[in-house]
């Protein structure tokens, strides 16, 4: 298994904000790549550095063998990329956007032909692939947007949040959809807010924070930096969740996380049920009533809290 | 594994064969008339400017407007054809912009296309909006009283002047379609260099008429030697000298503007 994508060292900034202060990572093939990591992180940046839409000002990235400023050209011809934003012409047909995006990589014209209406049918947009895209729901541009970039059949694959504001049938689609192609070979580089995205999907995870990478290995070997196990206690009334962090930290082991809208106070634990009772025992003493009291693994949202402080978006995203 | 459809590529940066990007180009150009076919509205706004402007000149200004030797309207309709192209021009410049917000540039940027393919391909179809209103002018011209006093060869020959004018203009306007990035921002942008071209000119009154520091200017611009250039082919009279000035004021906006426009849109991937 050889790496696809190869990123060192890459740095890039706009004017005074650093979006990516030496990254590095690597993609092998047929896997999924999903980077991880809070609004301004720098993984749009660094996927439009992967796609050639923007040059790095320092560092290296290769991309199926192709080095992303000096063989732009030829990068081009191995990728598909479906954008943060959806990049489809309103005053098109469906079925006239994939085949000219089909054209555009110089496939013969009953390939794209062909492959547009495969596409068209593989995204439950057969029936609507006639009409202008102007008249598309936002569900249905995204999945446009998706089949657009996979026309050329690319040899790796990025997909800036493909999910967001997909109803979660859509969304399950997509991802056995994606599940297909890395079987077949496809090397995919995804982002995604959703951590269920990316548990499901990832083969590896790299967190991002700031620029950097805060952590990257697979969902077990992430969940093990928190530590074993997250004590975690529901306070029943609002006003005590002051204490009950305090009263958390002295039982000490970890960071306590206090989430106010869940009235919940959070500890990275290596304790099992013992730390659970004597838990128990303080907060009894202390008269703080609890709602919730229990000792659970850790989720991939833990690692993210724990690696960069900050929740990520719903745990499960809305329906659109 | 790979499908057979998949074009696997090696070798650096090389460029594309002329015949790929002739394909692109072609591709750009079709998306954006399949585009300005399902905008009619915007045709309809494009024709209605010069047509305004022509009613204005015809029947409001063009009273007061004393021409030696010829009638006004042969005077000003030539110049009305130019305005009509360069209007089209500014087309450009609002629709570029309009494609960079939008982020489809984006999707362009990302594929193996040419880069020229993008401006190209815009240029062209506006070309074709500026042919057909081109066209509507000849006709309300004509409705107005207007009349071609010369050969059709000569005519055509007119009408291939304005239209290499329009089409050399449409790289200036891509170029302040790229460089402001906002459709709005564009459309004003693109008001100065067509006020300036227009009436610091020939077109629609004798230079005789302006300040003696204008003159030379207003003599010698793009647009006053091809409109001085059309009418003698229009309506006959010596026209070789200001063919030939209109002619190098093209070629040399093109080039220019081509190149220019070319390093902006790339230099997008800053
Ligand atoms: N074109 C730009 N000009 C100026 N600053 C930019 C530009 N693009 C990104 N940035 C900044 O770089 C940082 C990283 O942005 P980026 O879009 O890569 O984050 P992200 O991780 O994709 O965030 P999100 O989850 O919100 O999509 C942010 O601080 C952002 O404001
Ligand atoms: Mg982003």
């Amino acid at each position: 298994m050889s790496p696809m994508i190869e990123v060192e060292a890459l740095e890039k900034r706009f004017g005074a904000t650093r979006a990516l202060r030496g990254v590095d990572l690597v993609g092998e093939e047929a896997r999924v790549l999903a980077l991880l990591g809070p609004n301004g992180a720098g993984k749009t940046t660094l996927v439009r550095i992967l796609t050639t839409l923007l040059r790095p000002d320092a560092g290296r990235a290769r991309v199926a063998g192709h080095d992303v400023v000096a063989d732009a050209a030829a990068l081009r011809s191995a990728i598909g990329l479906a954008g943060q934003y959806a990049a489809v012409d309103e005053l098109l047909t469906g079925r006239e956007n994939l085949e000219l995006v089909g054209l555009w990589y110089h496939l013969p014209r009953a390939v794209y032909r062909r492959r547009a209406q495969e596409l068209l049918e593989r995204f439950s947009l057969a029936e609507t692939g006639d009409r202008l895209v102007r008249g598309y729901s936002g569900g249905m541009r995204r999945r446009l947007d998706v089949a657009a970039s996979l026309v050329a059949q690319p040899e790796v694959l990025f997909l800036d949040e493909p999910t967001t504001g997909l109803d979660p049938r859509t969304r399950n689609d997509l991802w056995a959809f994606i599940e297909e192609l890395v079987a077949a070979g496809t090397t995919v580089l995804l982002t995604t807010q959703y951590m269920e995205e990316a548990e499901r999907l990832a083969h590896r995870i790299v967190v991002m924070n700031a620029g950097t990478v805060a952590a990257s290995g697979t969902v077990e070997e992430l969940k093990e930096q928190v530590g074993g196990a997250v004590l975690s206690a529901r306070v029943r009334d609002r006003s005590d969740l002051g204490r009950a962090a305090a009263l958390m930290a002295e039982i000490g082991g970890g960071a306590v996380h206090t989430d106010a809208d869940q009235q919940q106070v959070d500890l990275p634990t290596k304790g099992g049920t013992p730390v659970l009772i004597a838990a128990g025992r303080r907060f009894e003493e202390a008269g703080i009533g609890l709602d919730d009291l229990g000792i659970r693994r850790p989720s991939l949202d833990d690692v993210f809290l724990h690696l960069t402080g900050e929740r990520v978006a719903p745990a499960s995203p809305e329906v659109a | 594994m790979r499908a057979p459809a998949t074009t696997r590529r090696s070798g650096g940066a090389r460029r594309l064969s002329p015949a790929l990007a002739a394909t692109d180009t072609a591709g750009v150009a079709k998306r954006n008339l399949l585009r300005i076919g399902r905008t009619p509205q915007m045709l309809v706004i494009s024709v209605f400017q010069p047509a305004m402007l022509l009613v204005l000149f015809r029947y409001v200004l063009g009273g007061a407007i004393r021409i030696p030797g010829g009638s006004y309207v042969d005077y000003v309709v030539p110049a009305v054809f130019i305005e009509a192209v360069l209007i089209g021009g500014m087309t450009t410049s609002i629709g570029l912009a309009q494609d960079l917000k939008s982020g489809i540039v984006d999707r362009f940027r990302s594929l193996p296309m040419a880069r020229s393919a993008v401006l190209a391909g815009r240029t062209i179809a506006d070309l074709a909006r500026s042919v057909v209103s081109l066209t509507i002018m000849v006709v309300l011209g004509l409705a107005v009283g207007f009349r071609f006093h010369n050969g059709l060869a000569p005519i055509l020959a007119g009408m291939g002047l304005v239209v290499f004018f329009g089409y050399a203009f449409s790289w200036m306007y891509a170029t302040i379609g790229l460089a402001t990035r906002d459709p709005e921002t564009a459309q004003v942008a693109g008001i100065l260099p067509f006020f300036v071209l227009m009436f610091a000119s020939s077109a629609v009154v004798p230079v005789v008429t302006m300040p003696g520091w204008l003159q030379p200017f207003a003599r010698n611009q793009p647009l006053s030697v091809t409109v001085a250039a059309t009418r003698a082919l229009m309506e006959g009279g010596p026209a070789a000298h200001d063919v030939w000035l209109s002619l190098a004021w093209s070629t040399a906006i093109l080039v220019v503007f081509f190149a220019v426009a070319l390093r902006v849109y790339q230099a997008g991937t800053a």
